[in-house]
């Protein structure tokens, strides 16, 4: 043990006698295993942000979602102006009656309006919505309370807030108790809830969930005053859309059932619907199993590509160090002539190599611990130099500026142990060519 | 002698049962052939020659006599390529690789015409560095390490014990390598022009030492060009066309050039 140490103690010796030329040869594998470890962590990072995503969803979810049909001009040719489509309210009825496996269920009526507070106003996204809502999209409210199922059965004019939307519209005030207007009618603000991340993309849409920008009403308060007709006017045309319901958000019991239970949604909503095409089904356990399945690739993807810089570190150590067995020819002849034998001599320029490889990984890892903070300083220079400021908002922006780089520890312990592999991999030769040199011209070497 | 450098217990080859016993080598009718390209240059032809324990030998001849290639065939450096080299009772062409490494480790002790030290170590780690290649690869003890310190003081070195190669001067380096060459108390110091790189000064004082080993009890085999340093030999042996020309005590001087 002792002489192992020894022989790690005499390489290091020999090692420091060129500085320079071992430190970089050093650096090319600190690079190799700083890029390994850091592409693990970015590619780590962006499947953590969108596992957390889809798990917003929540995990024992099965949710419908409304969509319009394709328009194959079957409606058009009708001569219909209101475009009728999407889930109905009968089609929640059957859902919950029908289904044992439920634990809960959401009808939701979206509808993106204009909001004003006195002079203030937003676009909001008016959700008709019942009281599970909250708990069934793990929202937390900041002050208030939610809507209840006494709101419900009054039809009460009362809305929940969410956060983005009472910055703006309430700055420097409570909003609780004030009235705000939504389309031709005025609801008390009773609640308002706390800012929440977006949750992943669903049916086809490109940017996930804001749920900030929300306000809340009762379902039948929707119904009643805002109508299941949306009309849009835009210069001298005008189309309608007729929507019972946007979504409906069921909870089953456990995960094993979460697959059943979409089966038998998709099945019962197929008879009632034909082929209208107009809904989809969104599982979020099969959406978490397609993250996990892209994290993989892109795990190897980026692993591979840093990879390369590892090997390219690997040569340089090769190429040094055939140029150290070179210049050490005569060393090797006097060890050999004082009686180390052939394998002596692969031993010390093995460990040599090794113990540069190592170091470099060693390096390499501290310096991988170190990606957070080096991502957070590219983050900051990207937003404020190179995206405008308008992209910041665009999907992509906000992807990467949520972007958070996790560590994968295993990856440390790997890409250490590839850096000594390839210490071993590319000083074979080098010290193999050492040892098979004959003594005597070794020892005449000038 | 005043001081004693490390006697020689016993001669190991002393009672063993062959016949070759009473000697520390022995050479039986050695050739070698080297091979460049197509040329076949015989650099030994024939030598025979036997030295007792405690022989003390100066091999002289012009350039390209074959003193080198017999002196490296002496050393366990290479195997005659017919005839019998016996070394410690064994015979070194039928050794393998590693077996003549640890030959060279326990029964031989090298010192050069230009030292041999490595750079990068200091003078301990120098005189430590046969006893890294020890049959078994046993530690360095403490021990080991008391007795290079020993082996230092003896050649006048103890306080040069962290200093590296280029901070001493010729014969201090010599020294060392004398040192090294103690270390496993081999039997056989084989010498190549040990004093070519020096002056007069300390030539003489570094075949002074030699002359201690060998009173100590060990075989001095030397390879040399001077007149004045093989006459501190017991006998010459003169090498001229791979063969032994002449072999004699003293008045060598006529018979070189």
């Amino acid at each position: 043990m002792s002489n192992t140490l020894r022989t790690v103690q005499l390489a290091l010796k020999s090692l420091m006698l060129h500085k320079l030329r071992s430190g970089l040869t050093m650096l090319g594998i600190v690079f190799g295993v700083y890029s390994v470890i850091a592409m693990l962590a970015i590619g780590e990072g962006a499947s953590l942000q969108a596992q957390q995503q889809v798990l917003a969803l929540g995990a024992t979810n099965v949710i419908v979602v409304s969509k319009k049909p394709p328009l194959d001009g079957s409606n058009n040719a009708n001569g219909a102006r209101v475009l009728q489509y999407g889930l109905l309210r009968s089609d929640y009825r059957l859902l919950v009656e029908t289904l044992p496996t439920l634990l809960g269920a959401v009808p939701i009526r979206e509808i993106p309006s204009e909001t004003r507070y006195l002079q203030k106003q937003l676009n909001a996204r008016v959700v008709g919505c019942t009281a599970d809502y909250l708990d069934m999209n793990r929202l937390q409210l900041a002050r208030g309370r939610f809507i209840t199922d006494q709101d419900q059965s009054q039809m009460a004019n009362v809305a929940v807030i969410a956060s983005d939307v009472a910055d703006t519209l309430f700055p420097f005030e409570d909003p609780v108790g004030k009235s705000i207007q939504v389309k031709e009618s005025r609801y008390k603000v009773v609640g308002v809830t706390r800012a929440r991340t977006a949750s992943a993309a669903i049916g086809g849409s490109l940017s996930g969930q804001d749920f900030n920008k929300d306000i809340y009403i009762p379902l039948r308060t929707c119904e009643v005053r805002i109508g299941d007709l949306v009309v849009n006017r835009s210069s001298g045309s005008f189309s309608a859309e007729q929507v019972e319901l946007n979504q409906i958000t069921l909870r089953v019991g456990s995960v094993d059932d979460v697959l059943p239970t979409a089966e038998a949604v998709r099945e019962s909503l197929e008879r009632t619907h034909r082929n209208k095409q107009d809904y989809d089904v969104v599982v979020p356990l099969e959406l978490l199993r397609q993250a996990n399945q892209i994290r993989q690739i892109f795990n190897i993807v980026l692993g591979s590509i840093a990879a390369i810089s590892l090997v390219v570190g690997g040569i340089g150590i090769m190429n040094i160090m055939l140029a150290t067995v070179t210049e050490r020819t005569r060393e090797i002849g006097i060890r050999r002539a004082l009686g180390a034998r052939q394998s002596d001599i692969i031993q010390q320029f093995l460990t040599e190599t090794i113990v540069l490889s190592g170091s470099g990984g060693l390096i390499g890892v501290l310096f991988g611990l170190l990606t957070p903070f080096a991502f957070s300083g590219l983050r900051w220079f990207v937003l404020n130099f190179v995206l405008e400021a308008s992209a910041t908002d665009s999907p992509t922006g906000r992807l990467f500026a949520d972007l958070h780089p996790q560590i994968a520890w295993w990856s440390l312990p790997v890409a250490f142990g590839i850096s000594v592999g390839i210490g071993i991999a590319f000083g074979i030769y080098p010290a193999r060519s050492a040892a098979r040199m004959d003594p005597i011209e070794a020892l005449r070497h000038e | 002698m005043s001081t004693t450098i490390e006697p020689l217990p016993q001669p190991s080859g002393a009672g063993s049962p062959d016949d070759h016993g009473g000697y520390a080598a022995r050479l039986l009718e050695v050739h070698k052939n080297y091979h460049l390209g197509e040329h076949v240059v015989r650099a030994l032809r024939g030598v025979s020659i036997d030295f007792p324990h405690g022989d003390y030998v100066a091999i002289m001849g012009s350039s390209g006599s074959g003193k080198s290639t017999l002196l490296n065939l002496l050393g366990a450096l290479d195997r005659p390529s017919s005839g019998e080299y016996i070394l410690g009772g064994q015979y070194v062409s039928q050794l393998t690789d590693d077996d003549l490494s640890a030959i060279r480790n326990q029964l031989i002790g090298f010192i050069f015409q230009s030292y041999n030290l490595i750079p990068q170590y200091t003078v301990l780690e120098n005189i430590q560095v046969p006893l890294n290649y020890r049959p078994g690869r046993r530690d360095i003890s403490a021990e080991d390490t008391e007795r290079c310190e020993f082996l230092a003081g003896q050649v006048g070195l103890a306080d040069r014990l962290d200093h590296r190669p280029f901070q001493l001067s010729g014969g201090q380096q010599q020294r060392v390598a004398i040192a090294r060459a103690l270390v496993n108390n081999p039997e056989i110091i084989l010498a190549d022009e040990p004093t070519g790189n020096l002056d007069s000064t300390t030539e003489g004082e570094i075949m002074q030492l030699l002359g201690q080993l060998n009173e100590e009890g060990r075989t001095i085999i030397m390879v040399t060009h001077e007149t004045s340093v093989a006459r501190r030999a017991k006998r010459q042996i003169i090498m001229k066309d791979g063969l032994i020309a002449s072999e004699g005590l003293f008045g060598v001087e006529t018979e070189v050039k």
